[in-house]
């Protein structure tokens, strides 16, 4: 962690500006907001998210963690009563511009889920379910990706004896890896995740972590937890939401150990009603 | 390797995106075709029934048709069409069989979630199902080759073909119809309700009757209109055990004539197309349709009141 | 102070305890009625009928004489008709299902078409009859032919497959269209890789309840005029045909005792047909409702 930090200059306040020139922004949010129904979920959210680092988004249960990234690959619009205001841009476009199809959009930003969702598929139809409805249906190249996001997911030594075998049969934490895998045989530019380990046992939370580690050399992942020594061990940025909105943004190290607000000092010393 | 699969679904997606495109604009519209097949094939039972109906009526008055106390369409020289004979066929083979079908229907649906076990509900239900999924032709032959002839040996003057029989056998075929549809209204009252009045000392039969069935009344009187629907609709075993006489009687010895066996009876003779027995049976089954209908609708309307309860 | 009598409620509590005892033992008196029923015409239906069940019955076409007829036109017959409304009705039926619950809107229109299903369910077979004789064998011109006849079974089953269909993709985890979608599937990918692979196991079920409920069916049938006498197979979907329930109906009304047992041999045969059928559905369920 520390020495990930020394690398890349501390920044103090989210200035996009200042920002840019440091590294590459995948995503940058302006004043976005967000209602179900009549209750409005988020307020004028407005940061910058870097590539290819771990952003993690804290908060207490409710204040719209959730809501916010399945907003970054639009899957929020499947709640019919949603309405949006303000604007996302992935790499420089809006995503909620009308010619954007939100199927491009998705096959760029993976996501991996609060509990594991595999197919009721083999583990290998499970890999190449993102591949073959993308068109790739050459067997040889198929096999290709299966091994490379296997490998990838450091799930490819413990199945590769049994990728003809139900997904249902793995344990929760190699679920979940499968799933990390089905999400990479697409390689995705950026990889959501939304709690991945609240439904792991320690053992198998600490083998996503350390891929987590592994996976930001290639890929941006913006990861949802309940978890605030998690965000502390893995994230680059934090980003601390409370009731809809986001109270405060900055290098992980800085927010953990130097909080500017005080809502985030409560929250992270625990101190929070 | 890394981007390499990127770029290659990047160039499938160029190719892919026109096709794709219609498909996924046609299939919705070819899905809606299949909903709407549907609508017509009411839409078609409706216009066939109103269509050959105004034909018949065409050829034979309405007033005699809902006046005469004769339903003669065979005599030739002076045919009658007066619907009541059929009326109180269908009625008298639907309430014998409901006074078999509610007591024991629902005396199965109170054992079954008052009393049984989960291992013996596990048993008769599945009993239960086999006995709905045996065919009315069946339940038709049972009739008349079995309980017939057991009847006969009570009442020796009894007819072989009468509507006692097909009656009884058409309330045994709708048991449980009954039966289900009744133990799941009491199976939804909530337990604790049931408990309560467990705890107050009450007995599991007090219980069942004075608070489970009127808590459950609106359900297990729907089941009721719902199996009076069936029964009323149901053409084979009164076919083969009922007879073929049109007569206005409350009498169940005698041999009847229903909507439904008279329509059987004209299809399977050699009445032409275009005649107006041919037409009768359409107006016979406008009539069976309205009664049907109408029992359906009644019993959606309670059971939607009943749902909204809990 | 005393408000209540102890001893009236204790002689009381005597009576009360008797009578749930008694109605105890008639509530499973009725309930137990329905099996006896069961067994006594499974009995004497094997009885009658088991005489008449040989090779010959299946090789032999309907006779004037009970040793001669045999089931074989109606066998196939059967097996033609459900070769028709098989594919008719499961396509219609499933199709119908993913509009209701994965594309309509949540209307007017479609609470319409739900409701308009359930009271289809709700219509007497024989008007379907009505309807099949009226529209496919007049109006479409297909004359008293396996297709017609196909087509108006296939008619009266839909209502069932649809439910049956809409509860099977209803129960689709949430979760699997999510991972689906999140993949850059479109609408129609997710649900024909995802949920309906998954469906598949309840849609089978209720598809074959479904069949063998038309298996059985006569009245519909008879109306649009199935044949009654048939000494021939169907050899394309415009052929005349018979069906079991039908051929088992004709020896039913024959007044010569005989042929009441030639028709329990046939009932066997229709009655072994459904068991096979309902069998396979168990194992469908069975086997798959382990997983998910
Ligand atoms: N489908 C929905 N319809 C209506 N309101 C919703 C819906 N989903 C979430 N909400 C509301 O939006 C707010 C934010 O929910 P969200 O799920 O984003 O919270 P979260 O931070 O992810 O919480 P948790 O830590 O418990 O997962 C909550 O008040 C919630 O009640
Ligand atoms: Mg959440």
């Amino acid at each position: 962690m520390k020495t990930i930090m020394d690398e890349k200059k501390v920044v103090k306040a989210p200035r996009p500006e200042e920002k840019k020139k440091e590294v590459n922004t995948v995503y940058s949010i302006e004043n976005f907001n967000l209602w179900y129904g009549k209750d409005q979920a988020l307020k004028d959210i407005k940061f910058d998210i870097p590539e290819k680092q771990v952003t993690a988004i804290i908060g207490p249960s409710g204040c719209g963690k959730s809501t916010f990234i399945k907003a970054l690959n639009r899957m929020v619009e499947m709640v019919p009563i949603v309405r949006m205001s303000g604007d996302i841009n992935y790499r420089g476009k809006n995503i909620f511009e009308n010619k954007y199809k939100v199927e491009d959009l998705r096959t760029k930003v993976g996501m991996v889920f609060q509990k594991p969702n595999p197919f009721p598929k083999s583990i290998y139809e499970n890999v190449v379910y993102g591949p073959k409805i993308h068109g790739i249906k050459n067997k040889k190249i198929l096999d290709e990706i299966v091994e490379k996001s296997l490998k990838g997911a450091a799930l490819w030594e413990e199945v590769k004896d049994r990728l003809n075998e139900n997904a249902y049969g793995l344990s929760g934490g190699q679920q979940q890896r499968l799933c990390i895998a089905r999400c990479l045989a697409i390689e995705p530019d950026v990889i959501l995740m939304d709690e991945p380990t609240s439904a792991l046992d320690p053992i198998s939370t600490l083998k996503v972590e350390e891929l987590v580690q592994e996976l930001k050399k290639e890929f941006s992942i913006i990861i949802v937890t309940h978890n605030m020594q998690q965000a502390a061990r893995i994230s680059d940025k934090t980003a601390f939401f409370l009731n809809g909105e986001v109270v405060e943004y900055s290098d992980t190290n800085q927010l953990f150990s130097n909080p500017s607000d005080k809502r985030t000092e409560d929250y992270i010393t625990g101190r929070f009603g | 390797m890394q981007g390499s699969i990127r770029q290659m679904i990047k160039d499938k997606k160029e190719k892919q995106q026109s096709r794709s495109k219609i498909v996924e604009k046609i299939v919705p519209g070819i899905l809606l075709i299949c909903a709407i097949i549907s609508v017509l094939t009411t839409l078609g039972i409706v216009f066939t029934l109103i269509v050959e109906t105004i034909t018949f009526f065409s050829q034979v008055s309405v007033i005699e048709y809902f006046t005469s106390k004769d339903w003669y369409p065979f005599f030739e020289s002076d045919p009658d069409y007066g619907i009541w004979p059929l009326i109180s066929g269908t009625l008298l083979i639907t309430g014998i069989a409901m006074l078999v079908a509610v007591p024991f229907g629902l005396g199965a649906a109170i054992y079954l979630s008052e009393y049984a076990t989960d291992r013996v509900r596990r048993i008769i239900k599945p009993i239960l199902e086999v006995l709905a999924g045996i065919p009315t032709i069946v339940y038709g032959f049972f009739a008349l080759t079995f309980v017939t002839p057991v009847l006969q040996n009570v009442i020796p003057s009894l007819p072989v073909f009468n509507a006692l029989s097909p009656g009884i056998v058409v309330g045994i075929m709708i048991i449980p119809m009954i039966a289900s549809l009744s133990e799941d209204a009491m199976s939804s009252v909530p337990n604790a309700i049931r408990e309560g009045a467990l705890g107050l000392g009450a007995t599991r039969f007090e219980v069942a009757v004075k608070v489970v069935l009127p808590a459950a009344l609106s359900g297990i009187i729907a089941s009721v209109v719902l199996a009076i629907s069936r029964a009323i609709g149901e053409t084979m075993i009164v076919t083969v055990a009922g007879g073929a006489t049109p007569k206005l009687t409350l009498d169940v010895t005698e041999s009847i004539q229903t909507m439904t066996s008279y329509i059987v009876q004209v299809s399977l003779g050699d009445a032409g197309f275009g005649t107006t027995i041919y037409y009768s049976i359409y107006a016979v089954g406008m009539t069976l349709f309205l009664f049907t209908l109408i029992m359906n609708l009644v019993a959606q309307y309670i059971s939607r009141r009943f749902r909204e309860e809990y | 102070m005393q408000l209540v009598d102890q001893a009236k409620v204790k002689s009381r509590m005597q009576t009360r305890l008797k009578q749930n005892k008694v109605l105890k033992g008639v509530f499973f008196g009725t309930t137990i009625f329905a099996l006896v029923v069961l067994v006594i015409l499974l009995y004497r239906i094997l009885t009658q009928g088991i005489g008449y069940l040989d090779l010959q019955f299946f090789q032999n076409f309907a006779s004037r004489f009970p040793e001669k007829a045999g089931i074989k036109a109606a066998f196939f017959g059967s097996l033609w008709l459900m070769a028709v409304i098989a594919p008719v009705s499961l396509i219609i039926g499933v199709g119908t299902a993913i509009y209701l619950e994965e594309y309509a809107k949540k209307n007017r229109f479609t609470t319409f078409i739900q409701i308009n299903i359930s009271n289809l369910a709700g219509v007497p077979s024989i008007v379907f009859g009505l309807l099949g004789l009226t529209v496919f064998v007049r109006m479409l011109e297909m004359g008293r032919s396996v297709l017609a006849g196909g087509l108006t079974m296939s008619l009266l089953i839909l209502p069932i497959i649809v439910v049956a269909a809409q509860e099977a993709v209803r129960s689709v985890p949430k979760e699997l269209r999510e991972a689906s979608y999140a993949m850059g599937a479109t609408k129609w990918q997710t649900i024909k890789k995802v949920v309906l692979p998954a469906a598949i196991p309840g849609i089978l079920t209720g598809g074959i309840l479904a069949l063998s409920r038309a298996i059985g069916e006569t009245a519909p049938l008879l109306m649009i005029g199935a044949l009654t006498f048939v000494a021939y197979l169907p050899e394309n979907l415009l052929s005349g045909f018979t069906v079991m329930p039908i051929q088992i109906f004709n020896w039913t009304s024959r007044p010569q005792t005989e042929f009441h047992d030639v028709a329990a041999a046939g009932i066997i045969v229709l009655l072994a047909m459904l068991l096979i059928m309902n069998s396979i559905a168990v194992l469908i369920r069975n086997k798959f409702s382990k997983r998910l």
